[in-house]
């Protein structure tokens, strides 16, 4: 074993590392009128680890870093959708920032750190990588919520959000330390060779170890019970950070979900699988039924997110080829879509009003109706409607649980919930479509953000109509993990 | 190689069904880029394209005894070995169907430019009438049972769009509903018709059905649980409720004089001459399933003489021109169906097609006597036109005396046939229906010239300006006329022998020999001439007669009298004005009675029970627990770690006792 690790595989981690280290640098020594050369250097950072990550696009899976670190097919294709999509935030949140005086530099050093982290949870082969890039997310988060100054909802929410993250941190980690006591080892392929020898001396050990690590994964997602904070951290935190909150940190969660309960203690599936059926059960219906009661838009999204995520959940506990990749393919279309959905609080947003109510949504279409067409094709696919993308999402999802790990049952419950939670998507399509403007004030909506929103929209056409493309990544993904 | 040509290819069939639609597309869909005259020349020459091509068929059937066509040409799909296709069966029986539609469409389009020249919906009725032609090709070429439904329902649709064609007025619109929603009580009897086929045969299609017929004479099936029904009897009264109401026989005929709304062409060529004939040719097509049904037969017969005796007594106090000949369509479909009951098919389409022509011409001459009088149509208030009109006039009364049969017209040849098959009938109903008939002959000689004579003779009754203006109407309009004035004195003389008494049709219709009264009636056939010599000697030459000789006595020797006989017989005229008032038993009893269903239906069950419990109540339900749980929210941070703790416990307990358990 050579000292010097092979660097290769992990170009990109390093150069978003160098780039944040620049724009630090560079955004100190820039006047404040130039203040945009620090968004396009940071939109270049992306683009650029973009371009590298399918540059090292392989078909094997490389281990690096004494084995904590992997590139495989999974993690080149989840690191790519994650710059897309922040990309797209950046361009939608860039209005918005400027008018709240947050268009700084640190905004995007911290932005890029936690894209860092993201990085390293995706690619993350051992309990320590994961953990470093958790918390190197983690940490930007608090950082970006907080830094609003004037509202007192934001402090209150990165304090919340700090505190439970902390704890669910402290959890992970003592999860971590006790499957590590049991098993002798952090990397995740020799826990998962050996999990089960151990398994019948240290049952014990192991359940508590694995009851820690599913609770710290399922705050980080919003599963119920562990979702409180979400609603009052995308609901306090200023709107361009929600945006960023709710998107691209859920492909990382995804990731880390895989990671830990495929890739390392898929052995211990009868245990965690009925773990994963309460939570996914509770998610669904919680989620759904207090969506429905709120009127604020940014946490009627949050409760729609902690449904979602029961989603994902479903084809997790599947435990099966289709389900992960169903999962995989649900996860990256909800981010597509929520981004969407986020993107148009913000377009709606103008300087000293931020659209938070659902009610501003009444008459987008005679204001805006082509974004109002574009707000129909997220809800509808949120909603689950055929064709569009969401539909398909579901579908797979569903059929794994019906067809995969029979529990018929469970899909009956899923679609319930699923039914009633259509009711607050249908309710911001009356709401845009058939009653009148409570606000006349002209949409200043800028080009870029126009441009992105209308992609954005026709991405979820398309793929609601050939869902095909992007599953066959997915399913091609997930099947090399497993392999 | 010509003979080859229609024998082999089914090219020209479809040229003969695709022509018409062509020029329907361009008409309708790209009227806007066309102009008037563009509009009318592609359809007319789509529709004289069609109607050479099918006399050229024709002449191939009659004169060259071509044999029968039946080929499948498309295949829509296939469905638990149901063929549902699209295919062509060519017989005399179709020939001769193809050769009326198309003739008479064709003399319509021609006559059309002329009565609608000022409309501006001129461009969309030659699209119209031109999808109609296609539609009704459809119907009589099909060779299977989801073609001819196809076709019953694209003329139905056509017929729904035509009535309702000046769709500003009130009138039109209520008729065109009505026609619409008394067309779907048959249709519904149709389907099931047509489904019931499908179960009991496995089959749609015709050829196979009337092969296994006779296989299924003892089949039964019970509508009922404990009943016994003849397969075959419930088939054939199925598809002769269909057949009800697109013939317009009693009690659905109510439609039909409503119709009279739509454009003059359009009472022509679709609710005289073509569309309503449907049933009847259904009917016929069918002979090898109603063959087998005595029930169904006497059904019918019973029915066609109920609605050619009584719908003729209406035709007696209208006063809207185009209304009486509206009765006299009626009536005249009744002594079709009265035909179709004695199972003499034959005679019943003989008089269908010299009917086409004969009303065709009515309709037309009535609608030039409209153009004429500014389209004023109350027969009270004309008089005297013959002077204005002379070739409207001739043309007219030559129509008129086709139509109450004068011997050696058209008319003359097909009734009496009918007349005599009826009185030969040896079902148990056909001393009523003969009776019924017979009677209709002194009706329809005297509402037919009690409509002659008011029209064309007398004083004038118009106002001064009317009657200043009034004059012979243009080329496009007098020429149609002449057209079909020739077939209506004619044709009956040139194809009776074959038709009726000959084996014309052929295998095309079938008859069970206890049932062919034709064929005793044929060795009484000595000829033309004989036949209009024996007819003086006969009940219906005098009945026709007296019919005549009243409405002369009474509308042109004593004017004042018609007025004292309506008071003597108040309550008799009373009926007939209200048409036995079967419009208010249908608006009262089924309407009303399907509306107050539809609002009971609609207060307890839409409005309270899935409404109210079942969508607002669950609704309701889920916000109520919606705003409970919302309260769980507290917004207090020690809440939510208690929360992230309980939910940790929970799961650990429950794993434990998994675990430890196992």
């Amino acid at each position: 074993m050579s000292v010097t690790p092979d660097l290769l595989p992990a170009t990109a981690e390093i150069f978003v590392l160098i780039m944040t280290c620049i724009i630090l640098v560079v955004d100190t020594f820039t006047p404040e009128k130039y203040r945009a050369s620090s968004y396009i250097l940071t939109q270049g950072t992306l683009l650029g680890a973009l371009l590298i990550t399918i540059g090292l696009y392989t078909e094997q899976s490389i281990v690096t870093f004494h084995n904590t670190f992997i590139l495989d097919p999974l993690a080149s294709m989840l690191k790519g959708i994650i710059y897309i999509v922040v990309f797209a935030v950046l361009i939608y949140s860039k209005h918005f920032l400027q008018q709240h005086k947050m268009f700084k530099g640190e905004y995007f050093v911290l932005m890029l750190a936690s894209v860092l982290g993201m990085m390293v949870m995706v690619s993350a082969y051992s309990f320590v990588t994961l953990y470093l890039g958790l918390e190197l997310l983690s940490l930007s988060l608090y950082a970006m919520i907080a830094m609003q100054d004037q509202a007192k909802s934001a402090p209150e929410a990165a304090m919340k959000y700090f505190v439970l993250g902390a704890m669910a941190s402290g959890l992970l980690l003592y999860g971590m330390s006790m499957i590590y006591g049991a098993t002798g080892t952090l990397h995740l392929a020799e826990i998962q060779t050996n999990i089960l020898d151990k398994f019948e001396t240290h049952s014990l050990l192991l359940s508590f170890g694995l009851v820690f690590i599913i609770v710290a994964v399922a705050f980080k997602l919003g599963a119920v019970p562990f979702h409180m904070w979400v609603p009052d951290v995308y609901h306090g935190a200023p709107t361009a950070v929600t945006i960023f909150i709710g998107s691209a940190p859920k492909i990382a969660a995804f990731a880390m979900l895989f990671r830990l309960l495929v890739d390392g203690l898929e052995s211990l599936h009868t245990s965690w699988q009925d773990i994963l059926i309460i939570l996914a059960i509770l998610s669904m219906a919680v989620g759904n039924i207090i969506a429905i009661a709120q009127t604020n838009i940014k946490r009627m999204l949050a409760y729609s997110t902690v449904a979602h995520v029961g989603f994902i959940l479903l084809g997790i506990l599947s435990v099966s080829q289709s389900g992960y990749s169903a999962s995989m393919f649900y996860t990256i279309t909800y981010t597509i879509m929520a981004v969407g959905g986020f993107g148009m609080v913000l377009l709606l947003s103008h300087k000293g009003f931020d659209a938070e109510r659902i009610s501003d949504f009444k008459g987008l279409s005679t204001r805006a109706p082509w974004f109002a067409v574009m707000m129909m094709i997220f809800m509808f696919s949120m909603a689950g409607v055929p064709p569009f993308l969401g539909f398909w999402a579901k579908l797979l999802v569903l059929k794994a649980v019906v067809v995969e790990a029979d529990m018929v049952w469970l899909a009956a419950i899923a679609v319930f919930f699923s039914i009633i939670g259509i009711f607050y998507y249908l309710r911001i399509i009356k709401f845009m479509f058939f009653d009148k403007a409570e606000d006349s004030e002209h949409l200043t909506i800028t080009q870029g953000m126009a441009v992105t929103m209308s992609i954005n929209g026709v991405v979820v056409l398309l793929l609601g109509l050939y869902p095909g493309i992007l599953l066959t990544y997915c399913v091609q993904a997930i099947t090399h993990v497993i392999q | 190689m010509e003979n080859n040509l229609v024998e082999q290819d089914m090219s020209i069939y479809l040229a003969i069904v695709l022509a018409p639609l062509m020029g329907a597309i361009i008409a309708g869909v790209f009227g806007r880029y066309i102009s008037r005259t563009m509009a009318h020349q592609v359809t007319i020459v789509g529709v004289a394209i069609s109607a050479a091509l099918s006399l050229l068929v024709f002449k191939h059937f009659a004169l060259e005894d071509m044999t029968t066509i039946n080929e499948t040409i498309y295949t829509w799909m296939v469905s638990d070995g149901l063929h549902l296709e699209v295919g062509f069966l060519i017989d005399k029986l179709t020939a001769m169907m193809m050769v009326v539609v198309t003739f008479v469409s064709l003399m319509v389009h021609i006559y059309t430019i002329g009565y609608m020249h000022d409309d501006s919906g001129y461009k969309r009725f030659f699209s119209y009438i031109s999808l109609f032609t296609f539609s009704m090709l459809m119907l009589i070429m099909a060779n299977n049972f989801v073609q001819l439904f196809f076709g019953w329902e694209a003329v139905g649709l056509v017929s729904y769009l035509l009535i309702g064609f000046w769709y500003t007025r009130e009138t039109a619109i209520y008729a065109n509903l009505k026609a619409f929603i008394v067309n779907r009580v048959g249709d519904f009897g149709f389907i099931l018709g047509i489904a019931l086929v499908a179960m009991t045969f496995n089959s749609l299609d015709y050829q196979d059905v009337f092969a296994a017929s006779t296989l299924h004479t003892e089949s039964t099936i019970a509508l009922f649980p404990g009943t016994h029904w003849s397969t075959i009897t419930v088939i054939c009264l199925l598809l002769f409720i269909g057949a009800m109401a697109k013939s317009a026989q009693a009690p659905l005929h109510v439609w039909l004089p409503d119709s009279m709304e739509g454009p003059t062409p359009i009472s022509a060529l679709i609710h005289a001459a073509t569309m309503v004939t449907a049933g009847i040719f259904m009917v016929a097509r069918m002979s090898p399933l109603f063959e087998l049904s005595p029930v169904a037969l006497n059904f019918i017969l019973l029915i066609g003489a109920v609605t050619a005796f009584f719908m003729g007594l209406l035709g007696i106090v209208q006063n809207d021109i185009k209304r009486v000949i509206a009765y006299s369509t009626l009536s005249q479909l009744g002594y079709m169906t009265v035909a179709l009951g004695a199972s003499a098919y034959a005679a019943s389409i003989f008089h269908l097609m010299t009917h086409a022509f004969f009303k065709a011409l009515l309709f037309l001459a009535a609608g030039s006597v409209i153009i004429a009088m500014h389209h004023e149509q109350d027969i009270r208030k004309m008089g005297g036109i013959r002077h204005y009109m002379p070739i409207t006039w001739i043309t007219f009364l030559l129509g008129t005396l086709a139509l109450i049969g004068t011997p050696g017209f058209a008319g003359f040849f097909s009734k009496d046939s009918i007349i005599m098959a009826v009185h030969a009938s040896q079902l148990p109903g056909a001393n009523i229906a003969y009776l019924a008939i017979l009677l209709g002959v002194f009706i329809t000689a005297f509402y037919s010239f009690r409509l002659y004579f008011l029209v064309f003779h007398g004083q004038p009754r118009m106002d001064h300006h009317t009657k200043a203006d009034l004059h012979e109407t243009p080329k496009v309009v007098t020429v149609p006329l002449i057209l079909l004035a020739i077939p209506s004195v004619l044709i009956g003389a040139l194809f009776v022998a074959d038709m009726v008494f000959g084996d014309f049709f052929g295998a095309a219709i079938m008859v069970l020999p206890e049932h062919d009264v034709l064929a005793t009636l044929a060795k009484d056939y000595h000829g033309i001439i004989a036949m209009v010599l024996h007819s003086f000697k006969s009940l219906p030459f005098w009945l026709m007669l007296a019919g005549i000789m009243s409405a002369w006595y009474l509308y042109m020797v004593n004017p004042s009298l018609p007025e004292k006989l309506s008071q003597r017989l108040l309550i008799i005229h009373k009926v007939l004005l209200n048409k036995y008032y079967f419009d208010d038993i249908n608006s009262t009893v089924f309407a009303g009675g399907a509306r107050q269903l539809g609002t009971f239906l609609s207060r307890f069950g839409d409005t309270q029970v899935i409404d109210g419990w079942f969508v607002n109540g669950s609704a309701k339900l889920v916000a109520w627990f919606s705003s409970i749980i919302r309260h769980i929210q507290s917004g207090y941070l020690y809440h939510y770690a208690f929360a992230m703790m309980l939910g940790l416990a929970t799961l650990l307990v429950l794993l434990l006792t998994t675990v430890i358990s196992h």
